[in-house]
């Protein structure tokens, strides 16, 4: 298991390297440079060709990249121009509701989507099966803005039971915190759950008819074991990928839900800082979400580990 | 061997069994009125091609099938006096892996690839021994010695994949002599298995049969095993028994064209290299379409009308021996004819 860890590991290394070049054209390839984008249109090119100079745009590219990549390891990524603050700062502000959101969204999610796909798997073919894959579809289909407005409408504005929209903190209290979640985090869940219902279900009918199940029967194992030990554990991987993408997407992805729903998340930071061309913060949070994601595969890799012994062994 | 068993108790009693599978537009008969009696201590040998319903039959005593697919079943099953088609599915736990047990096949897709072997193991003895996980341990242990695993003791902590097949074979044996069953199923133990380690496993088998005195029931393709192996033989073809007798007695003298047919196909080393080996014309038709009268006439070199529209009785040629064709008697003679 620690080699496989290790390997895992030093296999990211490269990614990293890919991942940090592309990040860093983000700003080297405006055009004019990052300072023709800060000024805006009304600038002089003197003006721009002298913060250039003063930002050190003008330097040779691996120069720059060397620095740059030397300024994120060391925990500097830049000063937003527009929130006086550095980025790493307001990148920290910024994650805490997104991470709340992506949480409650998550379980939300696992709540429905893993009971359901087992047991339409299990019982395939029947109505109940029927029922989650038509449910599931729909779930899948609908657009998580309308779904998000549909619901502010119902329990926001037409049952008054939750806030319409807005954000506390968890400093304002835990069910304050949930109360302001709850909308959004349906909204954003649904279309992973029924993304992950239909991913376990078919992971699940997988090995339904695997020559183990049926032995598993024949020793005498009772169907719950049957179904929660010798199905559930060969069926993971997959269920577990896709529970990884879902969780990657919720905090990468939320910028929609963010902005319909007022949480000052990193969506709302992506969107405002895109808005007011502030290049460094662009930079910031693509590298921060960038790394996220990949943390979250890594962590899915390392489960798969511990429940297929044959991944760790590189024998599949 | 033959005659060793006769007179003890019968173990496993099956009567006029019908299994069915609901087919597109009918229910098929995948076991068509078997009759078959194991008793206490016997190795009883099935054998038949591919479709013949072997594994449904085997597959039926513990109603594997009903997890899998829709199935009917007629006639009963006798079990220590009870009909196991009779009992809640729910209950047959009780009997599977305890009082019948079963090895599969294909020992790699049959046993879960992602516990070890000693996990697997364990869970049979938990499961009917009420024993504790280090009492369990120390059994599994001890029944990977019986079934000839060198160091157990490493085994038990390792995964399928690792193990060659005769060895994984020989611990889908072990798991299934866990709790020392009355009734072992051996559904084709040895077809995914090379020629030498085949040779093992079948002598195993008939040293546990000795040792511990249970009954098998040994269903294969593999005439050569079922000769080596089985007190008495069943023939089965498309769902039916078309004859049973002792094995000596089969080999000796085979009554039914099918089983002549089977016979004749084992190649032999003092016969002439290059003629041709002799084969049953045709395939065993599909379940969707089974014949009206003898199910083998239609590949049946003596097959006349009878054949195609009557159902043929069972009849016993000697005691013991029964076999369920119309032409049983004048194959003899119409053989001396051309002769």
């Amino acid at each position: 298991m620690p080699s496989y860890i290790l390997k895992r590991i030093l296999s990211l290394i490269p990614v990293f390297f890919v991942m940090s070049v592309v990040i860093f054209l983000v700003v080297y390839l405006i055009p004019g440079g990052p300072a023709a984008s800060l000024l805006g249109m009304e600038a002089s090119q003197d003006q721009i060709n002298a913060l250039n100079t003063e930002l050190g745009f003008n330097r040779p590219f691996l120069v720059q990249y060397g620095d740059w990549v030397m300024n994120v390891l060391r925990g500097d990524w830049g000063t937003s121009y527009l929130l006086k603050q550095p980025v790493l700062q307001a990148i920290g502000e910024h994650f805490a509701p997104t991470m709340s959101l992506a949480v409650c969204a998550e379980i939300f999610t696992l709540i429905f989507s893993i009971p359901f796909g087992i047991l339409a798997a299990y019982k395939h073919g029947t109505t109940v099966d029927t029922v989650t894959v038509s449910v599931s579809m729909v779930g899948v289909a609908i657009p998580g803005f309308l779904l998000s407005m549909f619901l502010m409408l119902l329990f926001g504005v037409t049952l008054k039971w939750l806030p319409v929209a807005g954000y506390a903190a968890m400093s304002e209290g835990f069910g304050q915190h949930l109360r302001y979640l709850l909308l959004p985090a349906i909204s954003l869940g649904v279309a992973q759950a029924a993304y992950i219902t239909r991913m376990t279900r078919s992971s699940m009918m997988d090995v339904l008819y695997m020559g183990y199940i049926r032995t598993a029967r024949a020793k005498g194992v009772r169907e719950s074991a049957v179904v929660f030990k010798h199905m559930l554990k060969n069926a993971a991987p997959t269920i577990l990928t896709a529970i990884g993408q879902s969780f990657g997407g919720l905090i990468t992805g939320t910028i929609v839900t963010e902005t319909l729903f007022n949480i000052p998340g990193l969506g709302m930071l992506i969107i405002s800082s895109i808005n007011q061309r502030d290049v460094f913060v662009i930079q910031g949070v693509v590298l921060f979400v960038t790394l996220v994601y990949v943390l979250v595969n890594l962590v899915v890799d390392l489960t798969y580990g511990l429940v297929d012994p044959r991944i760790q062994m590189g024998k599949k | 061997m033959k005659n060793v068993e006769n007179q003890s108790q019968v173990l496993l009693e099956i009567k006029d069994l019908r299994v069915l599978f609901q087919g597109r537009k009918k229910l098929l008969p995948a076991v068509d009125g078997v009759n078959l009696s194991i008793r206490q201590g016997e190795i009883v040998g099935v054998v038949g091609e591919s479709g013949s319903g072997k594994s449904v039959m085997s597959q039926t005593i513990l109603r594997l099938r009903e997890h899998e697919s829709e199935v009917q079943y007629e006639g009963s099953i006798l079990f220590d006096g009870q009909d196991i088609l009779k009992l809640p599915l729910a209950s047959m736990s009780k009997i599977r892996g305890n009082q019948i047990s079963v090895i599969f096949q294909d020992p790699l897709t049959s046993l879960n690839p992602v516990y070890t072997v000693g996990n697997q193991m364990s869970e049979v003895l938990m499961l009917h021994k009420k024993m504790s996980k280090q009492e369990a341990r120390e059994k599994s242990i001890e029944l990977l010695n019986l079934t000839g695993i060198p160091s157990p003791e490493r085994c038990i902590k390792q995964y399928p994949f690792e193990l060659s097949g005769g060895m994984q074979q020989r611990v889908m044996i072990a798991m299934a002599l866990a709790c020392e069953p009355k009734l072992l199923i051996a559904d084709e133990p040895t077809t995914a298995l090379d020629v030498t380690i085949q040779e093992q496993i079948l002598d195993l088998i008939v040293e546990l049969n000795k040792k511990l005195g249970m009954s098998v029931l040994f269903i294969t393709h593999d005439l050569s095993a079922m000769a080596q192996l089985c007190h008495s033989v069943r023939v089965m073809y498309l769902g039916q028994i078309v004859e049973e007798a002792a094995t000596a007695e089969l080999f000796a003298c085979p009554s039914h064209p099918y089983t002549r047919g089977l016979l004749s196909c084992i190649p032999r080393l003092d016969t002439d290299r290059e003629e041709e080996l002799p084969v049953i014309p045709g395939v065993v038709p599909p379940l969707t379409d089974v014949p009206v009268g003898c199910h083998f006439c239609t590949r049946c070199t003596l097959a006349d009308e009878k054949c195609r529209e009557e159902e043929p009785p069972v009849t016993e040629v000697t005691p013991g021996h029964k076999v369920k064709c119309w032409k049983y008697g004048q194959t003899e003679k119409e053989k001396e004819a051309v002769q």
